[in-house]
């Protein structure tokens, strides 16, 4: 008799600790997922910043270098894009980062290009929509780093064992990191004009 | 300057990256809370254990009592001696009570321990009171203090856009800006956690300072802000006040008991020596212990935000070219900082302080020597 009330009293035991794993587990991933969730918010906001401040600076350019069309025709073009595929549904982080990159590509040789105009250089509406631009691309790559460090701590709480089983029933799904295709980006990260 | 940091920078290992610098500084300074705990309860302890003997006395009545029983267990209980007895017991049997507790356990330090009680809880309410209210109302006390002007993005667009950038890369809500008008080169953190966090810098700084400079500066803050800094050192500064409150009661205890009529008792001398000794060593060696691991504590954080800001920006030259140039400034900053504030500054505020400790590592600085600082980030720039 006592033989099965020790059996019981460990199965209890057991069983209490098991539940207790299991809710800290689903309850850690739900937190990291909002964070992955938050973070792709922040990096969505300064996107779209940058969409909204590329018209303004295209037309200031043109005002100063109008026969510079192509580089910015490239820009539009790249803008339009990228836009597009932001706007789609069902784009995932991947798809956006190819697009964000081209964007990134092109702004850079229509900086480059700017800077063969001195009167372009010292107009001050010109040099507060730089400002803006090189925050927004600052900031743009920041929050990617945030957020693919949130998407690094969930994948770890995802996928290691035993974490991994308690993932199995209640179907967590895999989250993608945000990386720009960009080697230029890569090399330098951080765009200064001080 | 620059051999002695290249060579302090190459005495790290090559692969040292700043999660490992976060790790170590992480840990250290929860050894330090912890040190500083065990300290506390040591204190406590010890007073415990030497206030009982204070109260020798209760061991003599103690005595005196069962000796006093046991005679009138002899009486006939009926009989006019029984009746003596028990009154002299009963006349003898005086404790000191205060609010219907018998005190008579502290000897004769009782005779005092009402006014001591009542010095000791006035102090911890203003203790307290005085730890809430900078918990609640500091941030807004010591900018009003420096007349700093908060910034909007209209006013210093490339300083809210660094300071934009960085929370977005801690991940926290936007922290108020601050430009203090001072020509002293300095920035500090502060606010009670990340929704209320405040990043302030001096004009003087903000002026001297590139983009990646400024962003390695704004990092350090933001990684104070984000490490909730300001919570802990309050923490901090609370145990030690608690720490140094106690010991000085335990002192003034000491000193009455001595001064006590306890003088005419036999083989009490003594032992009353040993007590004032150990209480005064206590007294003058607890506080200063506990100031030892609070600043120890300190520098353990400035290095974590240090290390924290590089994993903001990933960029350590940017902070170390920023701390050169602080480095650099010799002018304190005037009315706006003491040794209360001083650790909530990037760089310590005080002059005298700052000359000791750009050579050696005082003890008693709440900030390391800026060449370690710097060579730190270099080890991480390899």
């Amino acid at each position: 008799m006592t033989g099965l009330w020790i059996f019981l009293g460990v199965f209890a035991v057991v069983a209490v600790v098991l539940v207790l794993y299991v809710i800290m587990v689903y309850n850690r991933l739900i937190r990291a997922g909002v964070e992955v969730d938050n973070g792709w918010a922040q990096i969505d906001v300064q996107l779209k910043r940058r969409y909204d401040l590329i018209p303004n600076l295209v037309e200031t350019v043109k005002g100063y270098a109008s026969h510079e069309k192509e580089t910015l025709d490239a820009v539009i073009s790249a803008r339009a894009k990228a836009v597009q595929v932001h706007d789609a549904s069902n784009t995932g982080a991947k798809e956006i980062g190819q697009a964000e990159g081209e964007l990134t590509q092109a702004l850079g040789r229509l900086m480059a290009v700017a800077e063969a105009y001195p009167d372009l250089k010292a107009n001050t509406n010109f040099l507060s929509l730089q400002e803006e631009l090189t925050s927004t691309e600052n900031k743009i790559g920041f929050s990617r780093q945030h957020y693919n460090d949130t998407v690094a701590r969930y994948e770890v709480g995802r996928t290691t064992f035993p974490a991994n089983i308690v993932v199995g029933i209640f179907n967590f799904e895999k989250k993608e990191y945000f990386e720009v295709e960009n080697e230029a980006e890569k090399a330098a990260p951080q765009v200064s004009f001080s | 300057m620059d051999k002695r940091i290249s060579e302090k920078a190459s005495a790290y290992p090559g692969s040292i990256t700043f999660h490992d610098l976060i790790r170590k500084n992480k840990r250290d300074s929860v050894l330090l809370m912890v040190l500083m705990i065990l300290l506390g309860v040591a204190i406590g302890a010890i007073i415990g254990g030497v206030i009982i003997p204070v109260g020798a006395g209760t061991y003599d009545s103690a005595k005196a009592a069962t000796h006093d029983y046991a005679r009138l267990a002899d009486r006939d209980v009926m009989s006019d001696e029984f009746v003596q007895d028990s009154e002299d017991i009963a006349g003898r049997a005086k404790p000191t009570r205060v609010l219907g507790l018998d005190l008579s356990v502290f000897g004769d330090a009782a005779f005092y321990l009402p006014s001591l009680l009542l010095g000791a809880g006035v102090a911890l309410v203003v203790a307290v009171m005085g730890a809430f209210w900078s918990y609640f109302q500091g941030a807004n006390a010591i900018l009003r203090m420096v007349h700093a002007q908060q910034i909007t993005p209209e006013l210093d667009p490339e300083l809210f856009n660094v300071v934009d950038e960085m929370r977005l890369a801690a991940g926290l809500p936007m922290p108020k800006v601050y430009l203090i008008p001072e020509s002293a080169m300095n920035a500090f953190a502060t606010g009670r956690d990340p929704e209320n966090g405040v990043v302030a810098i001096t004009t003087g700084l903000r002026s001297k300072l590139n983009r990646d400079e400024l962003q390695g500066v704004i990092a350090h803050e933001m990684a104070h802000i984000r490490h909730y800094d300001i919570r802990f050192s309050l923490l901090m500064a609370t145990m030690v006040g608690l720490i140094v409150m106690a010991c000085d009661i335990f002192l003034r205890m000491t000193f009455y008991t001595r001064a006590g009529r306890r003088s005419d008792s036999k083989g009490g001398g003594a032992a009353y020596i040993v007590v004032f000794i150990v209480a005064i060593l206590l007294a003058i060696i607890a506080p200063l212990l506990a100031k030892l691991i609070q600043m120890a504590y300190s520098r353990k954080r400035e290095y974590l935000a240090d290390a924290g800001a590089v994993e903001l920006t990933r960029n350590p030259m940017g902070l170390a070219s920023a701390l050169r140039k602080l480095a650099g400034d010799d002018e304190p900053l005037v009315d706006t900082a003491n040794r209360g504030t001083a650790h909530m500054f990037i760089i310590n505020p005080l002059r005298k302080m700052r000359r000791s400790h750009q050579n050696v590592s005082s003890l008693f600085c709440s900030h390391p020597p800026v060449e370690d600082r710097i060579a730190r980030l270099m080890a991480l720039n390899r």
